[in-house]
């Protein structure tokens, strides 16, 4: 301890490989941060799972996760699934658009760097504020409807679809087109121009080259994309919250509302398997995810 | 790509500017028309007039006061907790405990993969415990903020870290005779700069827009508040939502601001004592 | 392989031009059958241009392209039956070696059986059979080379494109893939452009090596001449070593420090100049002592080639490099005295300042 207290001394670098190994206290360094993690992190993902079976008199059950077979749970269930592959989907073939109309300009061109840096902040974007954007502009109120109705095209006639799924679904275009690019975006980069010419200089044409490189490419990069706008989607609480208060539609909702209800007090493992049923999915989607992610970052 | 772009024979290009011209625009119009919206509302008057209206009845609200200086309070204890936190942690980690620094880039980047109302359902409990016996002032909320962004922090100081030799550097201060305290606050601290204010807005912006643990642990921050105010005042409430952004989009700019400006020139004393000679020479 | 012979490829006053700048100004440039010819010179210099034309992976804003008699100049790439190796990284990286090879031939609807026949065998022409099933990630630098050459000529092509195809690998593989480069294409016989900035490859593997400057064609001809004859100051400067030391014409030759060296240009008017002469033509005549004279001097540094060495000289207002056998250049270590000797072979000269870029 002497030695190590000494700072004449290097005390890292010097640390012999072989002998006796000084009893370190080094790991003191990362006991706060640590303790703190474990505190608001890992105790409370602790709580979710043991809690999820635990009854509300402190004993062991599976009732919670018979609870998940309520026909609204599985109605959200699936509706949440319906709406995240859906604006997955449509999300992962819009930003493959714009990130294709982003790669084909110059790289360090103002549009590139405008374009890669408001999708980092609109990814972001999402809850209330999102909400109250369409809203303001496409709702019932908004300028854009106002001067739509004026001109003979009232899109509300068969309801306001803007507070129902579909709304939610064109308001969650508006994180996960952005998302895309800014993950889809540096796979197209990876796409060397020499495949192209080699391509032509092989005797393909354009559908050659789309069919035989770039498609098969580009395949597991877009599919990994696809998954993570699914789990980005379904994890989404804040902007269905604020955009539809009646039904409460999402599983992310369904959650909320077990906990707040008073079926939180009298089924405190219920909200908790939900969150269970929503990680599990999530976790796996995620996982799906990385491993395709791998699979490019081998190729491109 | 320069030289394939060049390579693209005429027609071809010619559909590639009509195709890029058409994606920006209607990109363009999908991203701003939303936000431009929100303006246009939240000074909209009765008969059709812009107006601040609106703009001047916030004040009227203290609710909404009240929630603005609470998630103001709470971005600023969340940043610096988060910092007091962060920075010496992932510093020794790089100096002393290589080896764990995948289990803290583990844990720092976890809640990513949890969703936020999955946390909530964890941390009610706590909270409700925390409320009984030690505090129930919604400034308790930053001890969860603290968790939500850790991983864009934890990101941003990282990529600062990796931007200059720590180890070099504090070994070099340490022969100096300086100790560890100096070495943190003389040394890493001043080199790191840019990271720690990107960590620092990045974690204001989150804690500004959080809504899904504060509604659901029953506070009322600036989120929450929206919410309830655009139910009576759709007006009012939108335009506290622009402000907000406004507010955000001004950090971005601080941010993209500090990320352009050119690093302070450094003497570099082997071109210090090579320039000179140089000029002897001729 | 089997027997083929190359043809010929003309390139006819070829003109290209991105916006206000002219990459090819007016090139004109005949290829005999089975010749590789190796395009020589700085980047910028249009060199990569006139291969691209070739190609068909960029038009040419003026003249003609002619492969075996037949005008390909308005044919896309993709119709011209030409083998192309790019710099690095063109193998698709989701293939294997062998399904690489087998791509071109895929694009000419071959049977499957056939064609993993023929990049089998197309990979053993390279010496990489046994990676035939690895990926381009799985492989050397080098070896994606060999693979890419091998994906090239399984088209049977009539013209083989090589796009500095060694610039991005290390020196010691970079000698050894040039030559088998050269092996493979005299023994396919195929008509071969190779374009690079490295004149010691050019020098070394080409039939004949054609230097270009600012679009335009400085000088073609034979490595050999092209070094020891180079025709303009501009090649004399780019390929290999050059002295660059002040003299005086008269009468048909340059007085240099002394000695009266015959010049390469005819009709130089009487007058000072630049002389351009090789570090080989420069000799160590014996020890300087403390003897004065044009040619005497300090030697301050002596680098070691190999079976040569290049020794740097202070002739006090200039330092000249003379190149010699290490075992000569080893009794005149950095400090002695030597007195130099210019050996009398034709030399250029120069009038004005180099521009400024250059030195």
């Amino acid at each position: 301890m002497i030695a190590a207290g000494n700072p004449a001394v290097a005390t890292n670098v010097g640390r012999p490989l072989a002998g006796g190994r000084r009893f370190s206290l080094d790991w003191i360094g990362v006991v706060p941060f640590l303790a703190y993690a474990g505190l608001f992190l890992l105790l409370p993902s602790t709580i979710i799972a043991l809690g999820a079976f635990v009854n509300a008199d402190g004993a062991f059950t599976l009732e919670n996760y018979q609870h998940l077979s309520r026909s609204y749970v599985v109605k959200s269930t699936v509706d949440t699934t319906v709406i995240s592959a859906v604006t997955a989907v449509a999300g992962a073939i819009l930003g493959a658009l714009l990130s294709y109309a982003i790669v084909m300009g110059s790289p360090n061109g103002v549009l590139r760097r405008l374009v890669v840096s408001a999708s980092g902040v609109l990814a972001q974007f999402g809850g209330v504020t999102l909400a109250f954007a369409f809203i303001a502009s496409i709702g019932p109120a908004g300028f854009v409807y106002l001067f739509a109705q004026a001109h003979g095209f009232d899109y509300y006639t068969h309801g306001i679809w803007l507070f129902e799924r579909t709304g939610l679904g064109l308001v969650y275009l508006y994180f996960q087109i952005p998302l895309m690019v800014l993950v889809f975006l540096p796979a197209l980069d990876g796409i060397k121009p020499q495949w192209r010419e080699a391509t032509e200089s092989l005797g393909g044409n354009t559908w050659h080259y789309w069919r035989h490189v770039a498609g098969p490419l580009l395949f597991p990069a877009f599919l990994g994309a696809t998954l993570l706008l699914f789990a980005n989607a379904f994890s989404a609480y804040a902007t269905a919250n604020a955009l539809i208060n009646q039904g409460q539609p999402m599983l992310s909702q369904q959650i909320g509302g077990a906990l707040s209800s008073e079926v939180g007090a009298f089924e405190p493992g219920f909200a908790k398997a939900i969150a269970v049923e929503m990680i599990v999915i999530v976790t796996l989607v995620t996982v799906l995810y990385s491993l395709l992610q791998r699979r490019t970052s081998r190729w491109l | 790509m320069a030289v394939a772009a060049r390579s693209i024979h005429g027609t071809r290009r010619l559909k590639l500017q009509v195709f890029r011209t058409v994606v920006f625009v209607a990109a363009a119009v999908f991203f701003l028309v939303p936000i431009g919206a929100m303006v246009e509302f939240s000074t909209r008057g009765n008969s059709g007039q812009r107006t601040l209206e609106y703009w001047k009845e916030i004040l009227a609200y203290p609710d909404m006061v009240q929630a603005i200086v609470a998630s103001l309070e709470l971005a600023a204890i969340t940043s610096v907790v988060m910092l007091v936190l962060l920075v010496p942690t992932m510093v020794w980690v790089r100096l002393k405990l290589p080896r764990l620094s995948r289990i803290v880039e583990f844990v720092c980047l976890l809640p990513l993969t949890i969703p936020a109302i999955v946390l909530v359902v964890g941390l009610f409990p706590m909270y409700i415990w925390l409320g009984t016996n030690v505090s129930d002032s919604i400034l308790t909320l930053a001890l969860a903020y603290v968790v939500l962004v850790l991983p864009y922090c934890y990101r941003a100081l990282d990529a600062g870290l990796g931007g200059i030799d720590v180890k070099t550097l504090s070994e070099a201060a340490r022969s100096l005779g300086a100790n560890w305290l100096d070495v943190m606050w003389r040394i890493i601290v001043p080199n790191i700069s840019n990271a720690i204010l990107n960590a620092t807005l990045l974690s204001v912006a989150l804690v500004l827009g959080e809504y899904t643990i504060a509604n659901n642990l029953l506070y009322n921050n600036l989120q929450v508040e929206l919410v309830h105010l655009g139910r009576a005042n759709a007006g009012v409430s939108i335009a506290v939502a622009v402000a907000s952004l406004l507010f955000a989009f001004v950090l971005l700019v601080v941010l993209a601001f500090i990320g352009a400006r050119p690093r302070r020139m450094h003497r570099d004393p082997v071109a210090m004592l090579a320039s000179p000679a140089v000029s002897s020479q001729k | 392989m089997t027997d083929r012979s190359g043809v010929e490829v003309r390139l006819e006053n070829l003109v290209r031009r991105y916006g206000t700048v002219t990459a090819l100004d007016g090139l004109s440039l005949t290829l005999a059958p089975g010749e590789l010819v190796a395009l020589l010179g700085p980047s910028g210099c249009g060199k990569t241009t006139a291969l691209r034309l070739l190609a068909g992976l960029e038009e040419a804003d003026g003249g003609r392209i002619v492969i075996a008699g037949n005008d390909v100049t308005g044919l896309p790439a993709n119709r011209r039956n030409i083998g192309m190796v790019f710099q690095a990284y063109s193998l698709f990286p989701h293939m294997v070696a062998w399904e690489n090879v087998a791509f071109g031939l895929q694009m000419r609807h071959v049977s499957a059986v056939e064609r993993k026949k023929r990049a089998l065998d197309m990979l053993d022409l390279v010496g990489l059979a046994r990676f035939a099933n690895r990926y381009a990630s799985q492989m050397s630098g080098g070896q994606q080379q060999r693979v890419a050459l091998a994906r090239a000529l399984a088209i049977q092509p009539q013209v083989l494109l090589l796009d500095e195809p060694l610039s991005a690998l290390d020196a010691k593989v970079r000698s050894r893939l040039r030559d088998e480069i050269r092996r493979v294409q005299l023994e396919v016989g195929i008509t071969t452009l190779f374009v690079t900035h490295d004149q010691e490859e050019a020098l070394a593997i080409a039939d004949r090596v054609g230097v270009m400057q600012s679009g335009k064609l400085e000088q073609l001809g034979p490595p050999t001449l092209v070094y020891s004859r180079p025709a303009t100051p501009f090649v004399a400067d780019f390929v290999g070593l050059t002295n660059r030391m002040q003299g005086t014409v008269r009468g048909g030759s340059v007085e240099v420090r002394g000695t009266s060296i015959p010049l390469v240009q005819p009709d130089v008017s009487d007058g000072p100049a630049i002389a351009l002469i090789r570090p080989e033509a420069v000799s160590i005549d014996g020890n300087g002592g403390t003897d004065e004279g044009p040619l005497v001097g300090t030697v301050i540094a002596v680098a070691f080639l190999g079976a040569v060495s290049r020794v740097t000289v202070d002739l006090g207002d200039t330092t000249v490099l003379a190149q010699l056998p290490t075992s000569s250049a080893s009794q005149h270590p950095a400090g002695t005295r030597v007195r130099l000797a210019l050996r009398t072979d034709p030399v250029l000269i120069q009038r004005e300042e180099p521009a400024p870029t250059a030195s």
